[in-house]
């Protein structure tokens, strides 16, 4: 057991049903404090992985503590040091903006009224405050991904995972979630973020891990992975680097 | 979590199943008023006036308990069955399962859902039928008691239901070809003493018979099963149901891939 690590995962496998090898054997640790990218192509096993975190998706073998808490052993325990904001919305549409919040902090034990109170600050810094009484469904493609980076801090988790938080947000929005996630990280919580968009995870992450076909590809400071591919961008980095695993 | 927090996590789960039961209510509270009423007037009314009475009861007298426990029955089942499968469906129900309330806690809160609205419908049922006839009770807790449990029972059906299925298909399959006609030969309409013995002895297999019973002896101190029977075959399967509910959840079969 390792306090000092928010995230200790070995020999991660998953098979579906199908057949399909999603993870085969990821090991990887992530210290606590840090901004760490997990970056891959689609169907990688990036959200199969994060799944696996968050208890949504059984694993096959393998082992994975969250502050030094087994999500075998103690699963309570584990998930409430995660937030997790999905890559789909996965909110119901028909509530209001503050019971989606409020109801989420309830499953974490935390009254509604001690909610509220809680609620306030989350939703004006993602400005959502105004919009806290409308129904859901009514709120605009950003606001929906703000308002699911809202839920997962009700309960002010240690670590804050993110399967593709600005997927589809416009590049204004974009930027302003970025310096709300360097906020976050600047007052301690961990942050796992999986993205697309390459320039994000080399503005906002301090370690980056790639992952392709079920593996990590590569697993180092972003700022030594740049350096020692010539100070390429991490775009082309990327592809020379999955060209390779795809060869291998 | 600690017992307050879990009492804060129950509290949630019941609370949502409220507001989603009182949002829709024209789908969950009404339904089942018109058509008691129906059969309050067709079978209690217009017909049953023509049919002799029934252990000293008359028709609608003796239908009254049976037409509760079916309401009871199928809005328990149809509110968790609709209720988590829609969860799943538009995967809400993810929010719950990264949090760290605790399984038995989940399966109590859907099963508490179902049980409100199960007491509730009944309730208006009930006093719907008192348009149309005079109501005594000869036992409240055997009423009280048989209503409630056959609630949980059929909860927890409708959670096991909503746990297996894959579609809109599954979670209208069961309540047409198995909880309706099940109900229906539930001994509602009937007393299963007047059955040819083939068919009473038949009939027997069907466990609603047990809680109709059971409800109706609360009402009119009559049953065609023996009570305690009644009671230890809804128990029993409570047990069972609750305890399987419970398996399927730790293991996330039909929720975790």
């Amino acid at each position: 057991m390792n306090t000092h690590l928010a995230l200790t995962i070995t020999g991660l496998r998953k098979t579906y049903d199908t057949g399909t090898s999603a993870l085969k054997g990821v090991s990887l640790s992530i210290a606590e404090g840090d901004f760490f990218a997990l970056l891959g192509p689609n169907g990688a096993g990036k959200t199969t992985l994060i799944s696996i975190l968050t208890c949504l998706t059984n694993k096959t073998s393998g082992t994975v503590e969250v502050f030094g808490a087994s999500i075998d052993t103690e699963p309570e325990r584990a998930k409430t040091y995660i937030g997790l904001v999905p890559q789909e919305f996965n909110f119901n549409i028909f509530e209001k903006v503050i019971d989606i919040i409020t109801t989420q902090a309830g499953y974490y034990g935390i009254t509604r009224s001690s909610a509220l109170q809680d609620a306030e600050p989350i939703l004006k810094e993602l400005g959502l405050w105004e919009k806290r009484n409308d129904k859901a469904m009514s709120l605009s493609g950003g606001m929906k991904r703000r308002l699911m980076i809202a839920r997962a801090l009700i309960h002010h988790p240690r670590l804050l995972i993110l399967d593709e938080p600005t997927a589809g947000v416009d590049v204004e929005l974009r930027r302003s979630m970025w310096e709300f996630l360097k906020k976050m990280n600047e007052t301690g919580t961990t942050i796992i973020l999986t993205t697309h968009y390459l320039e994000e995870a080399e503005q906002l992450c301090r370690n980056v891990a790639i992952i392709n076909q079920g593996a990590i590809v590569v697993n180092e400071p972003t700022a030594a992975l740049l350096h020692r591919h010539g100070d390429k961008k991490l775009e082309d980095i990327f592809l020379t680097l999955l060209q390779r695993s795809s060869t291998t | 979590m600690n017992p307050r927090r879990i009492t804060v996590a129950y509290y949630t789960l019941v609370r949502k199943e409220w507001v989603r039961m009182t949002r829709i209510w024209s789908q969950t509270f009404l339904p089942s008023i018109v058509t008691t009423t129906l059969y309050y007037m067709i079978f209690g009314a217009f017909i049953g006036s023509q049919i002799a009475p029934i252990h000293g009861f008359s028709y609608i007298q003796f239908i009254v308990p049976g037409l509760v426990m079916m309401a009871v029955i199928t809005n328990s089942y149809s509110n968790v069955v609709s209720g988590f499968f829609g969860m799943k469906f538009q995967h809400n129900l993810e929010e719950i399962m990264v949090s760290p309330t605790p399984n038995w806690v989940v399966v109590l809160g859907f099963v508490s859902g179902g049980v409100v609205r199960g007491v509730v419908v009944g309730i208006l049922v009930l006093l719907t039928s008192l348009f149309f006839t005079h109501l005594t009770v000869y036992s409240f807790f055997v009423l009280i008691s048989a209503a409630i449990l056959t609630s949980i029972l059929f909860s927890l059906a409708g959670l096991l239901n909503g746990i297996f299925a894959k579609g809109f298909d599954g979670i209208s399959i069961v309540p047409t070809f198995v909880l309706t006609p099940l109900t229906y030969l539930g001994g509602v309409f009937y007393s299963i003493d007047r059955l040819p013995p083939i068919w009473r002895a038949i009939s027997l297999g069907n466990p609603i018979i047990y809680m109709v019973n059971a409800f109706r002896y609360g009402f009119l101190g009559i049953s065609d099963t023996p009570l305690v029977l009644s009671f230890g075959i809804l128990i029993g399967l409570t047990v069972v149901l609750f305890m399987l509910c419970l398996y399927l959840f730790q293991k996330g079969i039909g929720m975790r891939n």
